[in-house]
Formats: C-alpha cells, structure tokens, sequence
C-alpha cells in the first residue's frame, strides 16, 4: 500500500505541478485542495482502503471471538449450527455474488461513460441487497419463533425435544417427546410435563401450512440442517424423528445429516455470535445499499462520467468488502464440521 | 479576536495578513459548516479545553473527598458519598482519556497544523474532518448525559460484569450512554487518523519526502496508524458490551457461560495502543519544541522517527500486562512481560535523542520550552514506573494501587504539559497574538510543582498498599493523601493562571510577526495568522531543524530567512 502510494505520488505531481490545475480549466469536480484529479482519485481510493481495513478490525474482533468459543466449545458448534438453514444461506451467497458482480460491471460502465447501464447496473446490485435482507429476515423471524436466540433470550423449549435432545431420556420417553414437540407450541414452557400431552400434535392449527411447504419440498436433498430447522408445528410428522433414540447413530438420521446426540451446554453461544455476527454484517448490508441507492441518483443525475466516477468506483470497493465479509461467515457458520 | 494586528501586517507580510483564515467569512455557519482545517482545529480546542476543564472539576472534588479517611475513622466526608465519589472518578476517567487526551493533540492543534507544516492547502478529506468533529461533539454530549441517568460507576475500563450488571438506575442506568458514547467518540478518533494518514501519503507537495517531514508529522503518522487499527477493535468491544447489557447475548457473563476476561483482552487490546495514541503525538511535538528552543538541529531524526513506528508496532503486543492478576496463563504473562520491557527501548531512544539535542544547545526558556523539559522529568518518572509494573512478580502486590494510578498518571496527565506546551507554541500562528511570556512561564513552573506534588507522593502509597478506587483510606495514608490533595489545588491554580494568560493575549496581546520562535518548519513561512489557502504556491521545502538561515529581525520582532531580511518575507 504505502509503496504503491509512493510510487504514484511523485508522478502525479510531476503531471501536473501544484498550484497549476486552475490554468487548465477547473474541473468542475476537483476541489480546491488537490492539484489533479489523479491526486484526488489516489487520495479517495487510499481513504477508502483504509476504511476498509478498520471494517475488517471492527469485524475481526468478532471473528476472534468466534475463534475462542469454538476452540474452547466446538460441541456447541457442532450441535448448533445444524438449526441454521443452509439452503438459504447458499442463496444468500448467491444473491451477494451476483449483486457484487453487477457491481463490478457497474464501475466498468461508469469508467466508460456508459451512463444509463451504470445506472442499471446499479438499480441490480441494489435489488440484490433488497434480496438479501428479505432472505435474512425470512431466517431471522423462523429462529425468533423457535427460540434459537442469543444469552437470555435461548429459549427453544418447545423445538429440542424432537430433534436430538436425547441424552437422558429413554428411547420411549424420547418418542413420546418426539411427538410432545408438536404440541409445544400449545402448552409452551412445560414440554417435559406435558409430554404425555402428544396427540394434540395434528390438531395443532399450524401444523403443515402451505407457507413453509415449498422451502423444503423443492429440495430433495434437504438436510437434516434445514429439518432441524423448521419449527415443529410445521415440519412433516416423519417416523424418523419420531424413532429418535440414543440407541444408534441409524436411528438419529434425518434427511442425510446426522443430528449429533446429546445437546451440549451453552448452545445459546452459538446464537449469540450468529445473531451478532450476521447481525452486524446486516448493518452493513443496509449501509451499502444506502451509498448505492446514492449513486444511483446520481448516476440517473449524470454526475459521473469517463473522467469522474470515483464515487462509483469506491463505492463498489465497499460493496465488494460487504460480500467478501459474508463470504466467510457463511461457512463458518452454516458449515461447520 | 479577528479585526486583528495591523501592524503584524507591516514590513512582513504585506497586505494579505488583512485576510486570513478567521476573518475571511463571518458569521455562526461560517465556523459551524467550515471545511476550512485550520478552524476546525480552532473549535476542537476550545471544545477539548472546555471538557479538561470539566475533567478537571471532577479530580479536585474526588481529591478533596480524599482529605479525610473516613467517618468511622473520625474523618468527615462532607462532599459526596462513597457512590457519588464511584461516579466522580469514572466520569474524570472517561473524560480524560476519551474526550480530553486521545483527540487533544492530533485532532486539535494536529488539525491546525498537519497541513501548514506538510505545505498542503488542506487535509485530504475536509469533510470527514468536519464530521469527525461533530461525531466528537456527539460522542461528549453522550457521555455527559449519562449523568442523566444516574452516572456510571464502573471505572473508565468499564470491566464486566460491573459494567453489565451492576447500573445505578436499572438496566440502562448511565453506562449505556457512556459506552455508545466511546463508541462514537472511537469513529470520530478512527476519521481523524485516516484523514492524517491519507493527507501525509497523498498531499506531501514536490520536494516534501519522508525523510524531511517534521517530526511531529512523523508522531501524527504513527498516531493515526494506531487509531485506524486500534479503535475498531474497541467499537466492537463496546458494541457487544452494549449487546450483553440491553440484549443478554451472554459473552462475558459467566452465568451464561461466558467469560468476563475476554472483555478485560478485548478492551487493553485497543487500550494499551491507546495509550500510544496520546503519547506519540506529544513525543512529536517534544521534538520540535526540544529542537526549536535549543535552537539547535534534531539530534537523530531518523532514529526518533522510526522509534515512533517501532512504539506503534509493539504497542500492539503488550495488552497483557494489565492482566497479570487477572488469571491469564503464566506463560502468556512472561511474553506479555518481556515485550513490555522491550517498548521502553524505543521511548528511551527518544529521551536521549531530545537530552542530545539539548547538550550545548543555547537553550531559551519561553513557556512551551518550560512545558517541554517538565514533560522530559515526568515522562522519564512515569516511564522507568512502567517497568516496576511489567514485573510479573511485583505487579501482583503493585496491581490496582495509587501506584499504578501515579504512573499513568505521570504518562498521560504527562501528555497534558506538551500540550499546554503545543498550545503556546503554535498560538501565535492560530491567534496573530503573543501572550505574556513571564505569567505563562510562572503557570508551567507552579503546573510542574503541583503536578509532582499531587502524584510522586502516592507511588509512596501505593507501595504501602493503598488500593485505587476508594472512597475511604486508613488513617496512616492521611498525610499522604494530603499532600496529593494540595498538590491538585496547586494545580488548578496553574490552570487559572494558563487561562488569564491565553485570555489576556486575545484581548490586548502584542501582534505576532510570523516567525516568533525562529523555527524552520513550514508552518512558520506563512503569516501568522496564516492565510484561507495556506499556500498559494507552496515555499520552498528546507530542512526543518536548520537554524543557521534564520536570523532575527528587530523591525518584525520575529525571525527571517537570511537574505530575505525587509523583502517580502517567505509568506504564502
Ligand atoms: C515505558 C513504557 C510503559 C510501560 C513499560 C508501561 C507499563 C504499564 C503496566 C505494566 C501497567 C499495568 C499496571 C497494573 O494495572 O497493574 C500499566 C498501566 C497503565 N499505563 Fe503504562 N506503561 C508504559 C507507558 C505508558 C504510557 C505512555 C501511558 C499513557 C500515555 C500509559 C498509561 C497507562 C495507564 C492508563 C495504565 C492503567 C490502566 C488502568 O488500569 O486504568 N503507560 N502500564
Ligand atoms: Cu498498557
């Protein structure tokens, strides 16, 4: 970096001696303090990595308390992250992908002076990050209404029962919870009591309903992930999680993943660096949209062009970061083995 | 303050000096929108004068509370009671090290001065300057409204679990606003650095290399590498104390499993570079002051400059050692503790580069040369003190005593006398005014005494067990705290004295000619007080520590380049 900077500094002031800019016409978008638009580019660009870079501190402090949780916990990890939904998170990979991509494309357009495909390209990126929240919301709102939440708020009584918690209980006892898990929702808080309870699983009015049906029904090879995932009231009474039981890891085999056995403690940790760490990087997520939605307008205004489309170019640096900080939490999240 | 010096504007600087920088557009918004450096450094120093001052009011208080032991011991607390006095220090605390001392240097008189002294016309990013100024007016506001809610009572290190469950008022109680507070105050810091950094690479104008920056700038460069990768590990430290206190999320709360010593890493990881990021800009400006009063050359640039990057550097492995009680693993300890050691190599470096430079120098004493020698004694003091508590061994009977409280004492309040000193030196350039040399030389020495007064006594207490943060003492340290406690009156009467000083040059101080000091930097070739643009063409670039070509003239009452003597003198 501060070689390259150095490299091009002399230049740039060789092109254009200092003081000098004015007599050649002043670009309408030079300010006052800097002798070129070379200078003011590099300044820009420079400025820009170093954000950069503290975005990747402020995110790296997260990422080193991942590190420790997991070293000091990995059953936790191992346990835990089977509740978050892969096949969503692969979309969302996607969708990041994609909308980095026409990004990219939108800084070439705009390095070109094509002003109307910039601003199209710029209207994609920013749908793809509409998509992405949607998808994040979508996700967000099944794990609050599991309970599978941070520290205090942990609270999935009515989910565990069906879906490996069976490390004291006998293999009837866990059936019976197996079962009990449907009618959670009904009696919410007493589970255990109320295992007893188990018939009123199809009663429950939530039981399948046509919203969560397509999500797994489109996915032949569903995971056990995304079973786990799904909220008892509207996972498919299947018999092999009702057969749940210690007896055997055969037995514990749900849709080609295996759901490891007894829940380990402190499993809240796990929601907890999920929640913050998807959670911040959703912030930025809302933040790049908002610098693209500005460049937009004025990409529409006709504010860039051949000449000057810093603003686009560092705009697109910041988006690119916001993916790439995405494309390590994804698998260190949903894909831990 | 701005129809300001006619006759400064005499033989040396020509007609512009009627247009300068405070008066080349009036009016509120014309300061509250400026994008102008110079005069968001003029508003960072009042802004950050005012909050020492504020800092400043709580210290006297705790240090009067601290007269008598207490009133079982037959003393009599008349002042505050033991919860209020918890408030006291961590407001003083916060104040200081977040609001006062981290911005006071680089974003105050840095500002001011980084891009005169570069030969730029600006900071790279005038606008991110302003905002960082009004992020730090945010960050302040935030932090003083806490006492709206009850204060905060945990100590400025917020360690958990005080910090997420202990609260005066509830679940929100003060220290919610007080950490969101550091939070925004760490991004107006982090805003800082990267303009200085982006400033030094991008706006060095031709001929302006490395190696012939003034070493302040090499200080401010240093400062703000440790700002840009330091603070955003704070940001999230806070962050998620924020997350644990109003969400639960259970990190640090060893109920849910977590841990409070990944808080107390977290939190010395940014912290102990902090304490880098007050100092090295004051170590920068010593080297001036040092030099320029010795009106002799720098001894050892290079080594002083790449000693502040080596401090920078190693500044980033030492956290540690504030945790060698705290449980971490010996072996972590020993390393923590032997590169400790190893960071007072370059401070030394320093030291005996500006005690070199001194030797057969002929040395002047104005006022900001007085600060620059009183911070040389106490930085030596507050430094070789530092070692005692990188003793693994030691630091376990030294650890949270009044002797910890006097060493950093001696490093950070340190800090205060370059800048006292910086603001003497460069107020002539921000004012157009002189002040009156012998009260402000009175003020350094009566700040000197109380100042050493206030806090060699309690490294004695310290060492006799007396532990910080209480509220009530055993009546064998009431001598001690005594003394302290006179000390700090001492001090405050400096303070006064500084005041009246700096308020009696606006109102009738002697013009200032451009040159007052003979110093050679470049901050000193335009008028005082210098122009809108800084440098309409930039001057020519020389070596900053050369004295001989400067000699001084009796019609300006300041110096000049030789040969230039009655022309035009070096002005924009
Ligand atoms: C020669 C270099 C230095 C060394 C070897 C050193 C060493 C130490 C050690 C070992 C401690 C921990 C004591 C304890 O808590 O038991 C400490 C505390 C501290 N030091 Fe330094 N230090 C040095 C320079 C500085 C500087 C330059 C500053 C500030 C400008 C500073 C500010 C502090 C502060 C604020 C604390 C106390 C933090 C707290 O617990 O509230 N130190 N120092
Ligand atoms: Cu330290």
């Amino acid at each position: 970096m501060t070689q390259m900077a150095d490299a091009v500094h002399p230049t740039s002031h060789a092109a254009v001696p200092h003081g000098d800019a004015h007599a050649h016409g002043h670009h309408p978008n030079l300010e006052h303090h800097f002798d070129s638009l070379t200078q003011q580019f590099d300044a820009g660009k420079l400025g820009m990595w170093l954000f950069l870079a503290t975005e990747v501190l402020l995110f790296g402090g997260l990422f080193c308390a991942y590190a420790i949780f997991r070293r000091n916990h990995p059953e936790v990890f191992m346990y835990a992250h089977q509740f978050l939904d892969t096949t969503w998170g692969a979309i969302n990979t996607v969708v990041l992908l994609v909308s980095s991509f026409t990004m990219a494309w939108a800084v070439t357009a705009s390095q070109r002076g094509q002003r109307h495909l910039t601003s199209i390209l710029l209207a994609l990126t920013f749908l793809g990050g509409v998509g992405f929240m949607v998808i994040k919301a979508v996700e967000y709102s099944h794990k609050f209404h599991d309970g599978l939440m941070w520290g205090v708020h942990y609270d999935p009584a009515k989910h565990e029962h069906g879906h490996g918690h069976n490390g004291a209980h006998g293999a009837a006892a866990t059936a019976a919870h197996g079962a009990a898990d449907h009618a959670a929702p009904a009696d919410h808080g007493t589970a255990g009591a109320a295992a007893t309870a188990a018939p009123a699983a199809s009663t429950h009015p939530e039981a399948t309903t046509s919203v969560h049906a397509p999500e797994t029904s489109g996915q032949p090879a569903a995971t056990g992930a995304e079973a786990a995932d799904l909220p008892p009231e509207r996972a498919p009474l299947e018999p092999s999680q009702v057969a749940l039981a210690p007896a055997g890891p055969a037995g514990l085999h749900t849709g080609g993943h295996d759901l490891h056995g007894p829940r380990p403690d402190n499993v809240h940790w796990f929601f907890g660096v999920y929640f913050t760490m998807t959670g911040l990087h959703g912030l930025h997520v809302l933040a790049g949209m908002a610098v693209i939605g500005w460049l937009f307008v004025r990409s529409v205004r006709g504010d860039f062009s051949a000449d000057y489309f810093t603003p686009v170019d560092l705009g697109g640096l910041y988006w690119h970061l916001v993916d790439l900080i995405w494309i390590f939490l994804f698998p260190l999240l949903y894909l831990i083995h | 303050m701005s129809s300001l010096n006619p006759a400064a504007a005499g033989p040396l600087v020509g007609a512009p000096a009627a247009d300068n920088y405070l008066t080349h557009s009036r009016g509120f918004w014309s300061w509250a929108a400026t994008l102008d450096h110079k005069r968001i450094g003029v508003m960072y120093l009042a802004g950050i004068f005012t909050m020492f001052l504020v800092g400043g009011l709580f210290a006297v208080l705790l240090r009067s509370v601290l007269l008598t032991p207490d009133a079982a011991a037959g003393g009599v607390k008349t002042i505050v009671d033991a919860n209020m006095y918890n408030r006291f220090f961590t407001l003083h605390g916060a104040v200081m090290v977040f609001i006062v001392i981290i911005p006071g240097i680089p974003a105050a008189l840095g500002n001011f001065v980084l891009p005169l002294m570069l030969g730029a016309k600006d900071v790279a990013f005038p606008r991110l300057n302003l905002c960082s100024f009004y992020l730090w007016l945010i960050g302040t506001a935030m932090a003083l409204a806490s006492l709206y809610w009850g204060g905060v009572d945990t100590g400025w290190t917020f360690y958990t679990p005080y910090s997420t469950k202990v609260g005066s008022s509830g679940a929100f109680g003060g220290v919610v606003p007080v950490v969101a507070g550091a939070f925004v105050l760490g991004f107006s810091s982090i805003f800082t650095g990267l303009n200085f950094i982006v400033t030094i690479h991008k706006l060095r104008p031709p001929g302006m290399t490395w190696f012939r920056m003034p070493l302040f700038l090499w200080g401010t460069y240093a400062t703000a590498v440790i700002q840009v990768l330091a603070t955003p590990v704070l940001g999230i430290t806070l962050l998620l104390l924020l997350a644990e206190r109003l969400l639960g999320i259970g990190f640090f709360d060893s109920e849910l499993g977590g841990d409070p010593v990944l808080f107390q890493h977290f939190f010395w990881f940014y912290s102990h570079p902090a304490v880098y990021i007050m100092i090295l800009p004051a170590m920068g400006v010593m080297s001036e002051l040092i030099s320029v009063f010795s009106h002799k050359h720098i001894f050892g640039y290079k080594f002083i400059a790449f000693s502040s990057v080596a401090i920078a550097i190693l500044g980033f492995l030492v956290w540690g050692h504030h945790m060698f009680t705290s449980g971490q693993s010996e072996l972590l300890g020993v390393i923590f503790s032997a590169i400790t050691f190893s960071i007072a190599i370059p401070s030394a470096v320093k030291m005996f580069n500006w005690l070199t430079t001194l030797y057969k120098g002929s040395i002047d004493f104005k006022a900001p040369m007085c600060y620059a020698l009183s911070f040389m004694w106490i930085f030596g003091i507050g430094g070789l003190t530092g070692l005692f508590l990188g003793m693994m061994g030691l630091d376990q009977h030294l650890h949270d005593t009044y002797f910890v409280v006097a060493h950093f004492h001696y490093v950070m309040a340190g800090t205060i006398f370059v800048f006292f000193g910086a603001i003497h030196y460069w107020w002539p350039k921000m004012t157009g005014r002189m002040y009156d040399e012998g009260a402000a030389v009175l003020a350094s020495l009566l700040m000197f005494i109380g100042f050493n007064m206030t806090f060699f006594i309690q490294f004695l207490m310290g060492t006799r067990g007396m532990p910080r943060r209480y509220y009530a003492y055993r009546p064998e340290f009431q001598f001690h705290h005594i003394v302290s406690t006179m000390g700090s009156y001492v001090m405050l009467a400096a303070v006064l004295l500084l005041i009246y000083v700096l308020i009696k040059s606006l109102r009738s101080g002697r013009p200032a000619p451009a040159n007052p000091w003979g110093a050679g930097s470049m901050e000193w070739q335009c008028a005082s007080p210098p122009p809108h643009d800084n440098f309409k063409t930039p001057p020519p670039v020389v070596d900053a520590y050369d004295y001989e070509s400067l000699e001084w003239d009796e019609r300006v009452g300041g110096y000049v380049h030789r040969g230039r003597r009655g022309g035009p003198a070096a002005t924009h």
